[in-house]
């Protein structure tokens, strides 16, 4: 009974996986042949040789590095501007004492029920107000605006773990509330910020619905519009396409690798360990 | 004593000036750091979604001054608009189908992989995982293969596996699209569910499921009434993001169906996106903005309001 137990849960964890894995398998062996071979057999490995084109013709383009920069510039401003603006919230929160607190964490709040997507629209008015369309801010600001609730919360449940005395002790050395914060606590909240920036750089690389209505200029797009753009040209090609979808899936499957603990420990709300 | 007083109300004077300072200080230091997150909550968030109420009522193309005052207009034209109508009803499919069969799957794989006490539990987890931290075109293209009429993964597995099978353009026939985009929707996020479910197993004190087992109770009764009530928690934040989540799905039906095949697709964001954006109607597209809105509070307030039931009964 034991031993049909142990089969049979590594049996159905090992086909889940492999219906799981499938679509990236079918996309790894279709982007190293020839369209011709994949479309007769999904599944299969290239018998006139490794089409290594489909990569290198993506690789040599400039299309492809310049919406690498956009994704690159995209990524980074909305983390930078979404790091900090969650920390200031978040030391106020944790550390400040006042009347309305609550009220105003309340209002905070509130954006959580306004999902990006849900707000697209009315978004779209307001960038075309302020005269951010075509604006890689327009692209940065909203994700930062749209985290900020989640992120600080985040911040403020780990601010507010800081020990009362190590304040106290910081204000007696002479500090103001304002050197407290920034030599005591940030250097501290080094691995809840980057659970924070990591979060953050995972929505934005993979954010594909504000800049597909803020950027008007395809020169500006990033690389999931970027592949859009691919599909759009080169569509029955499907080798080509998984080519440049495998180029997408090997830096996301690297970048999780090295921030799982980041990422699992920000979505599921944990401590972090280690 | 008179000089003992008059030695210390200056010093009193002085720490009540301090204390001003420190109070003015603390105002400043609010103000300060509440500015940058609170300008860009209200500029980004708050304002456009009021905003959003007052175009409602607005026939406007977005260049023009707002002139053409229409009422209710739009609410109407949404509300009697076949296409707007069957696009919630997908919406609501979706949203059953998440809570139905995706979370249970995840509950049912994390309860495997931590109860279960699998090898490689990282590794698993990373599979059943990462498509989460995939793109949405990466998704869709992918997918798309996956799907083809004719050589796709699905139709060549099927034909291998039932004799006589005929090849299905699985996302081109009106019935089949749907469920085959919602397999695409559960690949992609269930991992989420997983992880949460997963992260919630590992908080569940194992002493007392112990405890009931030496009770008498067998396996079947230590999740029903042990494990799966201390994971309440994780299982009402599990389900509150499949709800606001299959409220949000955009971007793989747009680029797998274009909502199609005649509109058998259409979710509420694409067809915001479709007939209002794309088309400039931005009063008629802030008054769909608005009645999703509306549908958003009213899921999450009937959420809190079952979650607040349940806890009272317990």
């Amino acid at each position: 009974m034991k031993h049909v137990w142990g089969f049979l849960k590594y049996g159905v964890v090992i086909v889940l996986a492999i219906i799981m894995s499938g679509p990236v398998i079918t996309a790894l062996l279709g982007s190293i042949r020839t369209s011709g071979e994949f479309v007769s057999q999904p599944i299969g490995l290239p018998k006139n040789g490794i089409q290594w084109e489909n990569y290198t013709d993506i690789l040599f383009s400039s299309s492809f590095w310049s919406q690498m920069w956009s994704s690159i510039v995209i990524t980074l401003g909305a983390m930078v501007v979404a790091v900090v603006v969650s920390s200031l919230l978040g030391f106020v929160f944790a550390r400040v004492d006042f009347r309305g607190r609550t009220l105003w964490f309340n209002l905070l709040m509130i954006g959580l029920l306004f999902p990006l997507a849900v707000a697209i629209l009315p978004l779209f008015i307001q960038l075309t107000q302020f005269g951010l369309i075509n604006s890689y801010w327009g692209v940065i600001l909203p994700i930062a605006a749209f985290s900020t609730p989640f992120n600080t919360v985040i911040l403020t449940n780990f601010f507010s773990q800081i020990p009362r005395e190590l304040e106290d002790a910081s204000y007696i050395d002479g500090c103001s509330r304002f050197g407290f914060f920034t030599y005591i606590l940030l250097p501290l909240a080094r691995p809840p910020l980057t659970v924070v920036a990591t979060l953050v750089v995972v929505a934005s690389w993979n954010e594909f619905l504000l800049p597909l209505i803020v950027l008007n200029d395809p020169g500006k797009w990033p690389l999931p519009l970027g592949l859009m753009q691919y599909q759009g040209q080169f569509g029955t090609d499907w080798a080509k396409v998984m080519a440049f979808v495998m180029l997408l899936i090997i830096p996301a499957v690297i970048f999780y690798m090295f921030a799982e603990k980041y990422i699992v420990t920000g979505l599921t709300g944990g401590e972090l360990k280690g | 004593m008179s000089s003992l007083d008059s030695r210390i109300l200056p010093r009193q004077k002085t720490i009540s000036a301090e204390a001003r300072r420190s109070q003015q200080q603390k105002v400043l230091l609010i103000t300060l750091f509440f500015l940058p997150g609170f300008v860009m909550l209200f500029l980004f968030i708050i304002a456009p979604v009021f905003q959003a109420g007052y175009y409602s009522f607005y026939k406007w193309n977005g260049l023009g001054p707002l002139q053409n005052f229409v009422g209710l207009e739009n609410y109407q034209r949404a509300l009697t608009h076949q296409v707007f109508r069957e696009a919630l009803l997908h919406n609501m499919i979706i949203m059953v189908l998440s809570l139905t069969i995706q979370l249970p799957l995840a509950m049912f794989l994390a309860l495997i992989l931590i109860r279960g006490k699998l090898r490689f539990q990282r590794f698993w987890r990373a599979i059943f995982f990462i498509p989460f931290v995939f793109s949405e075109p990466i998704t869709a293209y992918m997918w798309l293969f996956v799907y083809h009429p004719h050589s796709g993964l699905v139709n060549t597995f099927f034909s291998q596996v039932i004799p006589g099978f005929e090849s299905q353009a699985w996302l081109g026939n009106q019935s089949t699209v749907l469920t085959a985009l919602f397999v695409v929707i559960t690949w992609k996020y269930f991992g989420l569910h997983m992880l949460l479910f997963m992260a919630g197993i590992q908080n569940i004190n194992t002493e007392v499921e112990d405890a009931a087992r030496t009770d008498g109770a067998n396996e079947g009764q230590v999740l029903r009434f042990v494990t799966f009530p201390m994971m309440l928690p994780t299982i009402q934040l599990s389900a509150f993001l499949s709800i606001l989540g299959s409220l949000q799905l955009f971007g793989i039906v747009l680029l797998m169906t274009k909502g199609g095949p005649a509109y058998a697709s259409e979710l509420i964001v694409t067809y915001i996106y479709k007939f209002g954006l794309q088309r400039l109607n931005l009063g008629y597209g802030s008054a769909v903005s608005v009645l999703l809105f509306f549908i958003a509070l009213i899921f999450s307030v009937g959420y809190q309001r079952t979650v607040m039931r349940v806890d009272n009964t317990k």
